[in-house]
């Protein structure tokens, strides 16, 4: 008989990366979820970046907007229509719709054409399709680390392509820096891997850190110097706690007038900012035509339906809503993030400065016996187990340096978190007393 | 302009191909009933818009689920956070059933099974991605679907090998032919990876026999390779013979899934946009009794998931199973007269189709309309018919046929009354030939 036919190497291999710490913590989660009433000695989920601080806004909407979301209601043609609508260039008036929101967000300090955007299901698919389209197989793209742990996979898995990490550490905050972009892109040369681009992301995941403007500007000098592209995920744009804390590239590019911006592309989603990662609206926006045309093409793989972006397009043009949604969401999670400082701090907790995301950059490397990842895991093992949060490791964010933790804040409710504070107090306060009773260091 | 990848320089979107530029064509002048009656009409656009009405009246009448009503609250939020690769449990059960249901519950399958892709473009590709290195190959019959030459080649890197069928033994899969392929496959040094076919078939519109479906087991145990088997057009089966698809010849073949090793290497593709006429909301699947096939595929289905709000709608019609069950009779009624429509209107003119049984188009015989055998005349007619005529058609060249003179030609996608100016006009064109020969 016939050896058995085996999948691809794609599909066989590891590097879908599920099987991180990651994601193992979910899992864990998973099989013993807190519940206030019915679990609440469950583990407490604060690994997922999810935003939920701000749907009521959206339900209100929706429910005093009930004749345009509603397939069917309007016209008899509307529903047919819509359902017929594949065509990859997306419902104009939801490009629009998304050009503007995006503008929004910025406080208008860049613009957006309509025609520039190309719609994804999620920016999980705009991120692959870019590398797909920026980078060969067996080339390389310059990720500054920590990064989303997600990377590993949207870039890498089907396309083949390598991520080389920029390190940053903590010695100047996490900061992407000229030397440790030329030091990762020597490393590439040496192995004779060719360098395509840089990929950020601002606000970083999982820093919870805007990218100061003056480091974008490094940035783009690098990425022109070496002839390369750059990525900026956006994602999180919405998310940073006040407007004027965050710089995109698209307003350093406006403000040099827009030279040499070919190299130069934005992905998007409305899964943070809007909190509906369900809903699978992703965008890239780019100023290389031939990039916005290949992605449209590419973008029948990944198609957003055009149910929900019909239901999305109102909303999102109403600058009425916009304006009002962008900031008080902005505010809801700048009180969010202020409670899970003050509550760490309390507890003698110290965390990265941060002023976006979902999330902040735990420092517990007083924690470790020594500085290493091996021990940073059993840290993190300890918490999921005993403590019962699911916390991310900064290892699974491939940060160099052991013991910084990711902590999520706006996928729960303010009791909750105020319970996973109380935990985390206990916790430091058993740990400061298992020292003293051990009556020395076993450092 | 700075440096792309091979992909994105390359040709192999396929979109140079005269099916997507007789698109372009149609887009130009678009032919409407009241607006611009002098414009192209597309029938070059496998859309089904027959029973809409059906689908809108379900709307009207279920008017809370659009608004993401529940008893006892709403399912906005639930729904905008969802974002599981594994589905919408309810989602996925309803489909399933709705598979085996116009599959005459022949087949069970099991919700466990499946993939859910954002659309067969979606599911197709990934399919590849599981199954073949890049340059590696897949056996493909022709005529087959414009498509294919991006969704399984581009981003993975496959090769197709086609597998000619001729008219000669009406577009049947031959032993011979399969093996002709596969050679062809060793004489270009690519190693085949598995056969794909369109079941029910684009363009011809017909089904399989269960010999062929025999043959290609046969074939797919004997090289050890895969099938998959693409179904999108099984709920548009309007006449006999009825519809056998792979799982159920399997069975027929009492195969042990437990232990034919077959039973692992079989896979289905399908989707809701053909016969419930959805294609805007992306609604595809993979099915296969691989686990370690689903778990790739699944997690890579991260790069297409299918809109938690578009589940939640088809899982509520799809559970009206009164209704399903009407539409699906219904909409089997009105392709049927369709497709008759289409075909005694040619007949007239002394134009045949091939005798079909499925899908949303015919495949008509405009040989006798070819001012020489080759696809150059294939083309002008093609040119001729966009350019004088006001149709857009697909050429069969653009489906691979390596027989001139066949046309893809769709009638599901416009007004009854569109279609019969459109038949006036194909019967104006082959009036028009014939007078030009008494003439000369």
């Amino acid at each position: 008989m016939a050896i058995e036919i085996g999948l691809s190497k794609v599909a066989e291999s590891e590097t879908h990366g599920e099987n991180s710490p990651y994601f193992a913590g979910w899992k864990a989660y998973d099989e013993d979820p807190y519940d206030e009433l019915c679990n609440p000695s469950g583990v407490i989920q604060m690994g997922l970046a999810e935003n939920q601080v701000s749907f009521d806004l959206l339900e209100q909407y929706l429910e005093t907007h009930t004749e345009s979301p509603t397939i069917g209601r309007s016209k008899a043609s509307g529903f047919r229509e819509n359902a017929l609508f594949q065509d990859y260039h997306g419902l104009k008036s939801f490009r629009k719709a998304m050009a503007s929101f995006m503008e929004e967000i910025r406080g208008g300090r860049a613009k957006f054409n309509p025609d520039r955007v190309v719609l994804t299901a999620g920016a999980t698919a705009a991120s692959e399709l870019l590398t797909f389209i920026l980078a060969d197989p067996g080339d390389a793209l310059l990720v500054p680390t920590p990064y989303y742990p997600g990377f590993d996979r949207d870039l890498r898995w089907r396309t083949g392509v390598n991520i080389v990490p920029v390190s940053c550490d903590s010695s100047n905050n996490f900061e992407i820096t000229p030397q440790a972009l030329e030091s990762a892109y020597n490393e590439a040369v040496s192995k004779n891997i060719k360098v395509k681009g840089v990929f950020i992301t601002n606000p970083s995941n999982p820093l919870g850190a805007t990218i100061k403007r003056r480091i974008l500007e490094q940035i783009l000098e690098f990425v022109s110097r070496k002839n390369m592209h750059l990525v900026s995920d956006e994602i999180y744009s919405g998310s940073a706690f006040s407007s004027d804390e965050f710089v995109s590239i698209a307003e350093v590019l406006e403000s040099r007038n827009y030279k040499d911006t070919e190299r130069v592309h934005i992905v998007y989603s409305l899964s943070k900012d809007l909190g509906l990662p369900g809903f699978r609206v992703g965008s890239i926006y780019s100023y290389n035509d031939k990039v916005v045309l290949t992605a449209r093409r590419m973008s029948s793989f990944t198609l957003i339906s055009s149910q929900t972006q019909q239901l999305l397009a109102p909303m999102l043009s109403d600058k009425k809503f916009t304006e009002h949604y962008v900031k008080t969401n902005r505010e809801r999670l700048k009180r969010r993030h202020e409670m899970i400082i003050s509550g760490l701090k309390n507890a003698g907790i110290e965390c990265l400065k941060g002023n976006a995301g979902l999330f902040c950059w735990m420092n517990l490397r007083p924690f470790l016996e020594e500085d290493t990842k091996e021990q940073e895991l059993e840290l993190w093992d300890l918490i999921l187990h005993e403590v019962k949060l699911n916390i991310s490791p900064g290892s699974s964010c491939h940060c160099s340096e052991p013991g910084w933790f990711r902590v999520c804040f706006a996928n729960i409710s303010e009791q909750t978190l105020d319970v996973a504070l109380g935990r985390i107090k206990d916790f430091v306060e058993i740990r400061k007393g298992r020292k003293r009773n051990n009556g020395f260091c076993s450092k | 302009m700075k440096m792309l990848s091979k992909k994105a320089t390359c040709k192999s979107h396929g979109q140079d191909s005269s099916y997507f530029l007789g698109w372009q064509e149609y887009e130009k002048n678009p032919f409407d009933p009241i607006r611009n009656q002098s414009g192209i009409i597309q029938m070059g656009l496998a859309e089904n818009q027959l029973s809409f009405d059906l689908l809108e009246s379900w709307i009207a009448r279920n008017q809370e689920i659009s608004g993401f009503k529940k008893t006892g609250g709403s399912i906005f939020r639930e729904l905008a956070l969802f974002q599981d690769y594994h589905g919408l449990p309810a989602f996925k059960k309803e489909l399933v059933e709705y598979m085996s249901e116009i599959r005459q519950n022949k087949v069970k399958f099991d919700p466990n099974k499946v993939v859910l892709t954002a659309g067969a473009t979606s599911a197709n590709e990934t399919l590849m991605f599981c199954l073949a290195e890049p340059g590696e190959a897949f056996l493909i019959p022709t005529p087959y679907y414009p498509g294919f030459d991006r969704d399984l080649k581009w981003r993975t890197g496959v090769e197709i090998i086609p597998v000619h069928c001729h008219s000669s033994n009406d577009f049947r899969i031959t032993a011979s032919s399969l093996e002709e392929a596969y050679k062809q496959a060793q004489n270009l040094h690519l190693k085949v990876k598995g056969i794909f076919i369109t079941n029910p078939s684009n363009p011809l519109g017909t089904t399989f026999t269960l010999n062929e479906l025999n043959l290609i087991i046969n074939f797919a145990i004997n090289e050890n390779i895969h099938i998959v088997n693409d179904e999108i057009y099984t709920g548009t089966v309007f006449d006999s013979p009825r519809f056998v698809g792979i799982i159920e010849a399997l069975k027929i073949r009492k195969f042990d899934p437990k232990r034919a090793s077959i039973w692992s290497r079989v896979h289905v593709v399908s989707s809701l946009s053909k016969d419930l006429g959805l294609p805007g909301f992306r609604i595809g699947m993979i099915y296969s009794n691989n686990d370690t096939l689903i778990a790739a595929a699944t997690k890579m289905s991260s790069f297409g998931l299918i809109s938690s709000q578009s589940q939640f709608l088809l899982s509520k019609i799809l559970a009206d199973k009164k209704f399903i069950r009407n539409y699906v009779k219904e909409n089997r009624r009105r392709l049927k007269n369709r497709h008759k429509m289409l075909v005694s209107g040619l007949k007239k003119v002394g134009i045949p189709c091939l005798k079909s049984n499925s899908g949303l188009f015919c495949w008509v015989d405009m040989r006798s309309l070819l001012k020489s055998d080759t696809f150059e005349a294939e083309m002008n007619l093609w040119r001729e018919m966009i350019g004088e005529y006001l149709l857009n058609v697909s050429p069969g060249s653009s489906c691979h046929c390596v027989e001139p003179g066949w046309f893809r030609v769709c009638f599901a996608n416009m007004a009854k009354e569109t279609l019969e100016i459109a038949v006036g006009r194909i019967q104006a064109l082959v009036n028009s030939r014939a007078l030009q020969l008494m003439i000369n």
